[in-house]
């Protein structure tokens, strides 16, 4: 029987952890830890006013010029997914890294650390998709690097792509922007790229197969800044997902986030994936969407140049910046009741059952 | 916890790919129980027929879970408080176990497998995280059968799955030891930490502090069980039990059927996850966990020994224990006396009762099990209800 008086008395819970003294695969997760790392690692050591904005791209000033400065490190495993693979990835990821500060993609630098005895057949099939996804995006491999390292050292082939692009006259988007009373705009469905890189992983099969939807998405943002350029912030939901994404935007804006879970649109297979592994598309990365906070005004229409595009067709209206619950992101239910939508603070496991 | 799908991809994952049939049809069977109309016209039922103040408890920690995600809790009369029971594999596995599979993991000659979820909990001194950060090699499993394949796999190595859970996890959990006995593996062993819900119950009810009125059981272990265990606790304690399922619409139905049954003084068992639950449950599934395992006493963390409410490997299956195999020296834990999962997991205090919940307590620096585990209760008020306790 349950003695409760004795086991309350010895409570079965560990001490707390000591602090972090080992880097955790949690710190690369785009979540709580992750910010931990920026704020208490790196921001310390090479602080300045255009890093301390902590938005997806730097801004300095050329003579006159904005010039947007980006770099991302890509270490997807498998390094060929349905949808896209390392080298389309890479150019995506850095060109929408510049695209979400409004800025007109011009020059990548394409660096590649790469395993020994990666089939050469392999790294061309990379270099050939990067090349051709630049391509297509309208940007230009100016410069870039190679490393070779030992077996067992990097996996298969990592590549960090910097960009380098020019901003608009009058474009000014940054995440500390948000104001009660904006409303924010969600280009399409969500966690497609998470899905389909797990399933690709785990030998998952579904009827239908999930791709992943990386895509460059400055010529969706161009369309957009043509209706207004007072568009207050972009972000591409990467890393994290819309849940991570907004928490920051909350947080940065010092405002809160009321989501419509109605409005936010998951496709069917990835809705089986996630109810089946036990994960929530909130959380789950994309690779070819973007949230824009937009002004109430000009929502209905900035909405309207989002669907008339390729890559924003399906784009809805999925809530609106508040007042109150500064630095939550808080989302109405189907059921018409009202929930938190936290930021994580590691990735997203997997449930035991 | 464990969904019929998953249930059965368990079984059939032993190939290298887990085919999976999820088109449009498969939601069928989720979006109309997360319908608000359904669930409006649910709560409204239980307002009409409810004339005094209730307390029930969910078992599981996945029906907690859809309570503060969906507000459910928002949505029922006040007269009917919600306590959150120990349901929650990963919160009630003991220290012990954890520790025990860290030290394992740490060991160079040793690949641990695990559920995810098992990763980040604490154990006394560090996390599989943790371990696999310092080198150890720590692989996480969807199907308890990929332990298998890499035993197979690796001869080399010495493979060890951590086998925990509720009634759900036990037939496949079981079903590998079966597969490793049957393709005579020398190089694998569980490590296993099994828990039965019908004891917790059962010890729950005799607790002198219990204020539990009427049951919600967890409809995925009843799914492998069925519910003729429940009967015995309806006659002995005059409680009723109603078996649920995990959607809105299930809890919701799940509580009228108790408030109804309570209202005109009635215990009963009676099965709202009829798409799911049969009363016999699944034979097969069954049969092989009376092959494998054997009950036995069981410690919950948080709670202490429950008599006969854990499963152990049968003697034919020794060779497979990890206990056994490795030389698993025990440590005992520093607990903070600030923690009041074992009050929380028994359903007598709620998390935000906890001076440290959200404060010294949160999912990246977690005191207890609870905050840790995609089902714990304290997590689920954390990850969802939030914004009402700062309010």
């Amino acid at each position: 029987m349950l003695d409760t008086e004795k086991t309350i008395a010895q409570i079965s819970c560990p001490a707390p952890l000591p602090a972090r003294d080992t880097v955790l695969l949690g710190h690369g997760s785009g979540g709580k830890l992750s910010a931990d790392l920026v704020r208490d690692v790196f921001l310390p050591a090479f602080r300045n006013p255009a890093l301390s904005r902590l938005d997806d791209q730097a801004v300095v000033d050329i003579n006159g010029s904005r010039i947007a400065v980006t770099t991302d490190s890509f270490v997807v495993k498998p390094l060929f997914f349905p949808g896209g693979d390392i080298g389309s990835l890479a150019v995506h990821g850095t060109v929408n890294d510049l695209a979400m500060g409004g800025a007109q993609p011009l020059f990548l630098t394409a660096a590649f650390i790469i395993e020994e005895g990666l089939p050469m057949e392999v790294l061309c099939r990379v270099v050939s998709s990067l090349q051709q996804a630049a391509d297509a995006s309208g940007v230009q491999v100016v410069t870039g690097d190679t490393k070779v390292v030992e077996k067992g050292s990097a996996d298969g082939v990592f590549i960090n792509t910097t960009g380098i692009g020019l901003i608009p006259e009058g474009v000014e988007m940054s995440p500390s922007q948000a104001r009660p009373g904006d409303r924010i705009l969600l280009s399409g469905p969500i966690g497609e790229h998470g899905i389909a890189i797990l399933a690709q992983r785990e030998g998952l099969e579904f009827e239908s197969r999930v791709e992943s939807d990386s895509a460059a998405l400055h010529t969706l943002v161009g369309e957009m800044l043509k209706v207004t350029r007072a568009i207050r912030c972009m972000r591409d939901p990467t890393r994290g997902g819309l849940s991570s994404a907004l928490n920051e935007i909350a947080g940065q804006s010092r405002v809160g986030i009321e989501l419509e879970e109605r409005a936010i649109l998951v496709r069917e297979e990835v809705k089986g994936a996630c109810e089946m592994l036990g994960l929530d598309p909130l959380y789950v990365a994309n690779e070819g969407k973007l949230i824009a906070i937009v002004e109430a005004s000009v929502a209905e229409e900035v909405l309207g140049a989002m669907q008339n595009h390729p890559h924003g067709r399906q784009a809805k209206m999925i809530g609106t910046v508040t007042e109150k619950n500064v630095g939550l992101v808080t989302m109405r239910t189907p059921l018409g009741t009202t929930r938190v939508v936290d930021m994580l603070a590691g990735d997203q496991l997997p449930r035991i059952c | 916890m464990i969904s019929a799908i998953r249930f059965f991809t368990q079984f059939l994952s032993s190939a290298a790919t887990i085919s999976l049939q999820l088109g449009k049809s498969a939601m069928k069977y989720i979006d109309e129980y997360r319908d608000e109309r359904i669930a409006k016209a649910l709560a409204r039922e239980i307002a009409e027929c409810i004339t005094r103040p209730w307390v029930l408890m969910e078992i599981c920690g996945g029906q907690t879970h859809t309570i503060m995600r969906y507000g459910l809790d928002e949505l029922l009369p006040s007269q009917i408080e919600l306590v959150h029971g120990p349901g929650c594999p990963v919160c009630v596995t003991p220290l012990e176990t954890i520790d025990k599979a860290i030290a394992l993991a740490l060991r160079p000659d040793v690949t641990l497998v695990s559920y995810g979820d098992m990763l980040r909990v604490p154990g006394s001194n560090s996390d599989l995280f943790r371990a696999k950060a310092q080198g150890a090699d720590v692989r996480l499993a969807y199907s308890p059968l990929e332990a298998v394949k890499i035993a197979r796999a690796n001869p080399d190595r010495k493979i060890v799955f951590l086998a925990i859970g509720f009634e759900t996890t036990a037939p496949a959990n079981a079903m590998t030891a079966w597969q490793a006995k049957r393709e005579g593996l020398t190089n694998f062993s569980m490590l296993v930490s099994h828990v039965l819900v019908p004891p917790a119950i059962r010890a729950l009810l005799a607790s002198r502090e219990n204020r539990v009125q009427g049951f919600i059981a967890p409809g995925h272990v009843c799914t492998v069980m069925g519910y003729q265990e429940y009967e015995s606790l309806v006659r002995e304690f005059a409680v009723p039990i109603v078996v649920g399922g995990f959607e809105p619409v299930d809890i919701l139905e799940a509580v009228l059927m108790l408030v109804k049954q309570l209202e005109c003084g009635k215990a009963q068992v009676e099965n709202q996850y009829v798409r799911s639950v049969t009363y016999p449950g699944n034979q097969p599934a069954q049969e092989i966990m009376k092959k494998v395992f054997e009950i036995a006493d069981q410690k919950w963390r948080g709670i202490g020994v429950i008599p006969r409410s854990g499963l152990r490997l049968r003697a034919e299956y020794a060779t497979y224990d990890a206990n056994k195999n490795f030389d698993l020296e025990l440590i005992s834990a520093d607990e903070p006396a600030e923690c009041i999962s074992a009050q929380v997991l028994q359903g007598l205090r709620k998390p935000t009762d906890c001076p440290a919940f959200a404060i010294r307590c949160t999912p990246e620096n977690p005191l207890g099990a609870p905050m840790v585990s995609a089902e714990g209760a304290c997590a689920a008020y954390y990850h969802y209800r939030r914004h009402a306790v700062a309010s």
